[in-house]
């Protein structure tokens, strides 16, 4: 599968992109960033009903190469967990925008979806 | 600036992910570490390993002055034949783990890490009582060609009749033109050579072994794949699993301690450390719960901190969790469970028989 960055979803410095899902935002990594860690061995996600700050860690993702910190694009509460990944972590590689997607959050605030970059800017930061 | 290797340009062509390791600028993945992983299990790969070092005792007592200086034995070893050992200082613990060539009794060449090279240079020089040592690590570049299809690559680029290197033997003579230090060594785990050549020639060697490898599978291979590789057959790495707080026979290395020969630096530190009996060892565990063990997370047992992770990783081929470590010598046998604590959460492991990965 070759890089990707769907001009539909909202993207962060950290590599998660965002998706409007009905009320709530749903979150994954982006295609670089699945790249960069490789094989997912192991994704540690929140309970639902956990809250999340924008930039704070709420999981872990972990590959043969490295342990890495997930970071929440939005503030807001855990609405929903993808549990497939409990026993298919490679959904994380194999479909990061879709199949692989990590947590689902009811934003604190509107605003703060709009304000994450475009699909332009991020692969702009990429290639920086 | 970090350092560049002779292969620079050519891991750049090639698509290399670059990362600033020990001071150079290195080849961490090109493809994958996945693939080149298994591309290294089941056909060849090939490393650049330029960044390690060389320091060389030339003249009458070269050997004399290298043995008082590791742990091996080099008057046990023949003219052709490398050993691994410990570069250890007066209390016993590392200064390096490096691998001595004895090319003759006036000939001791010595390859060290390349995190240590400057470090190793002084320590021999200041040690050193009456043949001073060379450091030479401008002067090679180093291929590591490894897997169950290194020996027939190479072997289809020189008239030097291979099968007649054994393990850690080594010879000399040309590979795809390139005059080389042909040795049967490596860190993987696999069967193969590590070629060392003038830095001139290291391009012209790297493309003559990926172009004749091709029908091979052969892949260049970065040192994200060399950690997991060698992580899945326990093999130290420094700064990691060894270092100058830990001694050998810690670090299960007691085989390349030879308490029998005169003299070496550490000598007395280590035969006080095993008549008192060594207090922990490095042992290999597996996790028996979801989660992948990293350097520096805590071994715990009934609630106390007993040791720490020196090595992790999800081992590629073993398709398993696995770490390594030190634990009190009470807790390392074959069997004994403790905790990995990840993150403020306690996950079971189990020392288990390494090395991790077995052939075949």
């Amino acid at each position: 599968m070759a890089a990707e960055y769907p001009s539909s979803l909202k993207y962060t410095k950290d590599h998660e992109w965002a998706r409007k899902s009905g009320n709530a935002i749903q979150v994954g990594v982006t295609w670089h960033a699945q790249d960069a860690i490789g094989a997912v061995a192991y994704v540690e996600l929140p309970k639902v009903g956990s809250s999340v700050t924008a930039g704070g860690v709420f999981g872990v993702i972990e590959s043969t190469k490295a342990t890495s910190d997930l970071m929440a694009p939005v503030a807001g509460k855990v609405v929903k967990v993808n549990d497939a990944l409990t026993n298919n972590p490679g959904l994380v590689n194999e479909d990061p925008y879709a199949a692989g997607w990590l947590i689902e959050i009811e934003p604190s605030s509107v605003g703060e979806f709009d304000q994450l970059m475009d699909s332009a800017t991020y692969t702009k930061l990429l290639g920086a | 600036m970090p350092r560049q290797t002779p292969l620079n340009a050519v891991h750049r062509s090639l698509g290399a992910r670059m990362v600033d390791f020990a001071g150079w600028d290195m080849p961490v993945q090109y493809v994958g570490l996945e693939k080149e992983h298994e591309s290294v299990r089941t056909a060849v790969g090939l490393f650049d390993v330029s960044h390690m070092g060389e320091i060389e005792f030339r003249g009458k007592g070269a050997l004399e002055e290298a043995n008082r200086l590791i742990t091996n034995d080099l008057s046990k070893a023949t003219d052709g034949q490398a050993v691994y050992a410990g570069l250890l200082n007066e209390r016993g613990t590392f200064v390096d783990d490096v691998v001595a060539y004895r090319f003759s009794p006036e000939h001791i060449f010595i390859c060290v890490n390349a995190s240590n090279a400057d470090k190793d240079f002084e320590w021999m020089r200041s040690n050193a009582k009456t043949v001073k040592p060379v450091n030479r690590s401008d002067d090679y570049a180093q291929i590591a060609v490894q897997g169950p299809k290194a020996f027939a690559l190479v072997q289809r680029l020189t008239n030097v009749k291979l099968d007649q290197v054994g393990t850690y033997r080594f010879t000399q003579g040309p590979i795809a033109g390139v005059e080389c230090i042909i040795s049967r060594t490596g860190y993987t785990g696999e069967d193969g050579f590590e070629l060392y050549c003038a830095p001139n020639k290291a391009e012209k060697l790297w493309l003559a072994l990926l172009d004749e490898g091709k029908i091979d599978g052969c892949v260049p291979a970065g040192l994200g794949c060399r950690d997991s590789l060698r992580t899945e057959m326990k093999y130290a790495l420094y700064g990691n699993d060894i270092d100058d707080a830990h001694t050998p026979l810690e670090a299960g290395l007691g085989w390349v301690v030879k308490l029998d020969k005169p003299d070496f630096i550490g000598k007395s530190a280590l035969v006080a450390q095993k008549a008192a009996g060594v207090p922990r060892k490095l042992i290999g565990f597996e996790m028996t719960e979801p989660g992948i063990p990293r350097a520096h997370y805590a071994i715990v047992k009934d609630g106390q901190k007993v040791g720490e992770v020196t090595s992790g990783t999800m081992g590629p081929s073993i398709k398993k969790a696995v770490g390594i470590g030190y634990v009190p010598t009470a807790l390392s046998a074959e069997g004994s469970t403790f905790h990995i604590e990840m993150r403020g959460r306690l996950v079971g492991a189990r020392v288990v028989k390494t090395p991790f990965y077995k052939r075949g």
